[in-house]
């Protein structure tokens, strides 16, 4: 299938339907995978001891947290200058996503810190910038509840969206341009990983299955979005109708 | 797999993962399944959904 079909809610409907179960099943294989190869198999940490299997759920939920940001981004230039009938559904789904995994991002990695660190929160600039983007994506989601009309309420957050994007390389150099309690890059850096592939190898896998993640409950969550607003426009014809 | 003196951070940690992706995984589900319910109800009463 072509991907402009996907345009129409109808064939994106059936699309999912036929993707989804497959999604399914590769988020739990990755899983399954990531979770025996971070609990039984990497070894603990030579200075961190068992405190780095925090690491395989605090880093793929860090990355998610950027990650789905950007592609919330991309939705936001398809709303504003493609005019993309399903850009602010991919935008509006994948917002309470974000916020989830960047809340878990801030989570687990004061929970990580208050043993390694001393303490569960520091106001330096990588913890500090996460939580701007947390709190824009509180933001984004009070917006899209305060206007009705889903095409406002679409442009209106794909602004803001484009807005917050500053945000992105703000995190992600916070760690080079300030002095940080936080440690720099060991994974994606020019120089390559720091890291042991006793150790990369279970955090890329478990990286692969919160992304899978993702992509399932967002299309899971694309879908509902569809069948709403078919729901609104079906209310709004029974008005029309009961007024005529 | 011993998870030695802080294991009580590292339990902590992967429960509030669960218990926030499970969270979601039960909203999403819940959502498709009213949003199924009140569509069938709609198209029962004569209206038929936009393609």
């Amino acid at each position: 299938m072509p991907l402009i079909d996907l345009a129409n809610p109808s064939r994106f409907l059936a699309f999912t339907s036929r993707i989804l179960p497959w999604l399914i099943g590769g988020t739990v294989l990755a899983f399954t995978a990531g979770l025996v190869l971070a609990l039984f198999v990497a070894p603990d940490d030579y200075q961190q001891g068992a405190t780095v299997k925090i690491m395989f759920i605090h880093v793929p939920n860090a990355w998610l947290s950027m990650f789905v940001w950007a592609l919330m981004s991309v939705a936001a230039l398809g709303t504003l200058v493609w005019r993309h009938p399903l850009a602010d559904v991919a935008a509006k789904c994948a917002a309470p996503l974000g916020a989830a995994f960047t809340a878990l991002a801030l989570v687990t990695g004061s929970l990580w810190g208050r043993p390694m660190w001393g303490t569960y929160w520091v106001w330096d600039a990588r913890l500090t910038s996460v939580l701007v983007l947390f709190l824009m994506y509180l933001g984004v989601l009070a917006l899209w509840r305060t206007v009705d009309d889903p095409s406002r309420a679409g442009r209106a957050a794909a602004i803001l969206t484009l807005v917050g994007a500053i945000n992105l390389p703000i995190i992600k150099f916070s760690v080079d341009w300030w002095n940080t309690l936080h440690q720099p890059a060991s994974v994606m850096r020019l120089g390559g990983p720091t890291i042991h592939p006793s150790i990369l190898v279970p955090l890329l896998v478990m990286a692969l299955a919160f992304t899978l993640l993702f992509v399932t409950l967002h299309l899971a969550a694309m879908r509902n979005e569809i069948l709403r607003r078919r729901v609104r426009t079906l209310h709004l014809l029974q008005a029309r109708g009961a007024h005529a | 797999m011993t998870l030695g003196p802080h294991a009580g951070f590292i339990v902590a940690a992967y429960a509030a993962t669960v218990l926030v992706v499970g969270g979601l995984i039960v909203w999403i589900l819940a959502d498709y399944r009213a949003q199924k319910r009140t569509l069938a109800n709609l198209e029962r009463t004569g209206r038929k959904p936009p393609a």
